[in-house]
């Protein structure tokens, strides 16, 4: 008996070409990976075959005559609350297969968004803006633990610190690049990430994929990740960025390690992450050196051993429920800086009730961890790093003002390159020539395009940035950290502003 | 010339520090007395250094080192060897948890009985090929997720006569190289998708050439640790968890 497969039957996507102007050049034959669109030579016709359609539009973009659409497909079944066509769908899915249900991108779940229900302050009358185009205004950021006090001592030839500064990094704005691995997308993305970073002044992540030997040349703008598959760890690579980044957990998955499949380990890959070719990849759950903050001080102070003191140590970890606490530890325990993701951090892959349930979203987190540091007296040790769902610079200076010295951005710059978030990443098959390492298809996207694209929307991020702290009438972000006052809430509860320590508008 | 140091009342910090200084001025040997738990020594070295040490040197001990060769007259504690690429430890007395976590290169030779989760993770690549031979007894997860690599385990050293030669889970998750016992294991021990099977003349001669080198180290005899049946444990599969997604 042929395998009936009840996920096929309903297509998500609906294929739609416009006779009229399709000229049959072919070309979304070409450009599609999931082989939606067919020649069929016989009858001279273009076909489409709308259950393999992910949405991702690439076809749509391509086309040279505007000749295609894709909708949601109209077909739909009888309204029920509880029981609505996602629900449906992902049940055929693993009655078909028997599976673990995939997803990419952060969360998609219609969470509320703090961010959304915050509002930035303005001067009017009482104090005058600054126009950042006319005044200077600081958006110089520093990763790594600051000294409780700074101690001079006079010298003959003038003053000097008795105490040398814990290694520092210096950022020209509150802006970092998140790690996403070299596996999970494509060596030229790193490559242009790399170079916008050096450009930019900022920062660029490895993830822990490894670094391949194109990026060295980067190495002022380089975070190397030590997660706890050690792929491509070695003291070389250890050596190789400014800082290193040991990877507890992502937003997207917290509590779960991470499988890059066999399949995607080609030979740059397998010589990036040191592994033999077509392996999988298996990053487990648990570092298992690290049961404890006892022994998360363990690694950290063996890295910096091994690297001699010279870089500071990140240390990466999902919002969970107990973050404040958990960041508290992570400081005793030496960390230079805390990243932590919130629920709707990005992924290449996780298991889709990781990305969707599993999490706490980052505004809260911030807010929490931010606050705890402070009562401790230890929130100068540290830098505080957000990340998972920053969308714009607003939401960048919503984090500032919220607890966080900078943020990490992922999700922002492939949607810069191109990204439709079709959420098929882990298919490996991205026709936009991003999630993908398919030689072919990489090709898509050269270095110099993402490395444009990154640096553009950087650059009007930094821009938006200066003109709300000069609205605001700051002239340093630094004016901003942890500033509560120039944020309101609204249409939140007392609870959700006493966690964010924001006052609702008007009050 | 060796340099010798008594580094009992130096913190760890100022015992690595020195010993790059030295290598840095050419200095090649040294011997380290009175360790008593000093963390990551020679964490991350690169030069092909020997050292010796006397005491119980802590955590991390060769830590994402490439190069060193370093003897231990006493015993280790956890992660000796995490991450490592290159070189020699040699251990005379016991070590314990994870010792060769996501090792890469290297031996590690140790002569008596380790804890858990030892040589998890550890991978091969291109020459490289880590390999840790275990005189005595191993906790449960012995070589989990292993991608590559040898483990040796002769259960002949050991504080535990009583005990089985490993613990339980062996291999779990493993997809990569092989796990040599010397003597039986009950399948009971075994993680899932792995097979035990009889050694070849291949594996023999491999043997040999360990256990050779293994044995002038701790001045024990080949020939009757060689001569006895040994079972070799491989994965069934390079991708255990090839079919776990729906898509």
């Amino acid at each position: 008996m042929k395998p009936i497969n009840f996920s096929s039957f309903y297509p998500d996507f609906f294929v739609e070409r416009l006779e009229n102007k399709c000229i049959k050049c072919k070309i979304c034959v070409k450009e599609c990976t999931y082989e939606v669109h067919t020649w069929d030579e016989k009858k001279k016709i273009l076909k489409e075959d709308h259950g393999k359609c992910v949405g991702c539009h690439r076809c749509e973009a391509m086309c040279p005559t505007d000749a295609i659409i894709i909708k949601r497909h109209p077909s739909q079944f009888r309204e029920h609350h509880l029981w609505n066509p996602y629900f449906i769908k992902n049940i055929y899915k693993q009655a078909d297969k028997g599976g673990v249900l995939l997803s990419s991108t952060g969360c998609d779940l219609p969470l509320k968004i703090y961010f959304d229900h915050l509002v930035i302050d303005a001067c009017q009358v009482t104090n005058p803006p600054i126009d950042p185009l006319r005044e200077p205004m600081e958006l110089r950021t520093y990763i790594g633990s600051k000294p409780e006090k700074l101690e001079v001592e006079k010298t003959e030839t003038g003053y000097k610190l008795k105490k040398a500064l814990p290694p520092l990094i210096k950022l020209e704005m509150p802006i970092i690049f998140s790690g996403m691995s070299y596996g999970s997308i494509s060596l030229h993305i790193h490559q242009g990430l790399a170079h916008a970073a050096k450009e930019l002044g900022i920062l660029y992540n490895t993830g822990e994929g490894g670094l391949h030997s194109s990026l060295y040349e980067y190495k002022d703008h380089i975070v190397v990740q030590c997660a706890s598959g050690r792929f491509g760890v070695n003291v070389d690579y250890l050596d190789a960025g400014v800082a290193i980044e040991i990877k507890i957990g992502q937003g997207a998955k917290p509590g779960i390690g991470g499988h890059l499949p066999g399949e995607k380990v080609n030979e740059e890959i397998s010589k990036t992450r040191m592994i033999p070719l077509g392996t999988d990849a298996l990053s487990p759950a648990p570092h298992h050196d690290i049961y404890s903050i006892e022994d998360l001080k363990g690694l950290i102070y063996a890295l910096k051993e091994a690297t001699d003191y010279k870089k500071p140590v990140f240390v990466k970890v999902a919002a969970v429920n107990n973050i404040a606490a958990i960041a508290s530890g992570i400081v005793r325990a030496g960390a230079d800086a805390v990243v932590i993701d919130g629920v709707r951090g990005g992924t290449g892959a996780a298991p889709t009730m990781f990305r969707q349930y599993v999490g706490i979203p980052i505004e809260l987190a911030i807010s929490a961890v931010d606050k705890r540091l402070r009562e401790e007296g230890i929130r100068h040790k540290t830098t505080l790093i957000a990340s998972g769902g920053i969308r714009c610079s607003a939401d960048v200076v919503k984090a500032i003002a919220l607890g966080a010295d900078l943020v990490a951005i992922g999700t922002p710059l492939l949607i810069a390159v191109g990204c439709t978030l079709c959420q098929r990443c882990y298919t490996g098959k991205c026709p936009w020539g991003i999630a993908t390492n398919n030689p072919e298809l990489i090709k898509r996207l050269p270095p110099e395009v993402v490395y444009e694209k990154v640096y553009n929307l950087m650059n009007g991020w930094k821009s938006e940035i200066k003109e709300m702290l000069g609205a605001m009438g700051l002239n340093s972000i630094e004016s901003l950290r942890s500033n509560r006052d120039k944020l309101r809430a609204i249409g939140l509860t007392k609870e959700e502003m006493e966690i964010l320590e924001v006052k609702h508008a008007g009050e | 010339m060796s340099i010798i140091l008594n580094v009992g009342d130096w913190s760890y910090t100022k015992v690595n520090q020195y010993i790059r200084e030295k290598i840095s001025e050419g200095e090649t040997e040294f011997e380290l007395h009175g360790v008593n738990g000093h963390r990551y020594l020679f964490a991350g070295i690169k030069q092909k250094i020997k050292a010796k040490i006397w005491g119980v040197p802590g955590l991390d001990l060769g830590c994402f080192m490439s190069g060193p060769e370093i003897h231990v007259y006493g015993n280790v504690q956890d992660a000796c060897g995490n991450t490592m690429e290159k070189g020699k430890i040699v251990v005379y007395g016991m070590g314990g948890d994870v010792i060769g976590y996501s090792m890469r290169g290297g031996k590690i030779f140790i002569k008596g009985d380790v804890g858990y989760r030892v040589g998890i993770h550890m991978k091969a690549y291109q020459d490289k090929h880590p390999v840790i031979v275990i005189g005595g007894k191993t906790g449960d997860f012995l070589g989990e997720y292993m991608a590559g690599g040898t483990i040796i385990v002769l259960g002949l050293f050991s504080q535990h006569p009583e005990k089985p030669i490993t613990g339980k889970f062996l291999g779990t998750g493993m997809h990569g190289g092989v796990i040599y016992i010397r003597g039986e294991l009950d399948p009971f021990f075994l993680g899932k998708n792995l097979k035990i099977s009889p050694i070849t003349d291949e594996d023999l001669t491999y043997l040999k050439t360990i256990l050779t080198e293994y044995c002038a180290d701790m001045d024990e005899n080949l020939e009757s640790i060689i001569n006895y049946r040994f079972s070799k444990i491989t994965p069934l599969s390079h991708r255990p968890y090839g079919n776990l997604y729906a898509y």
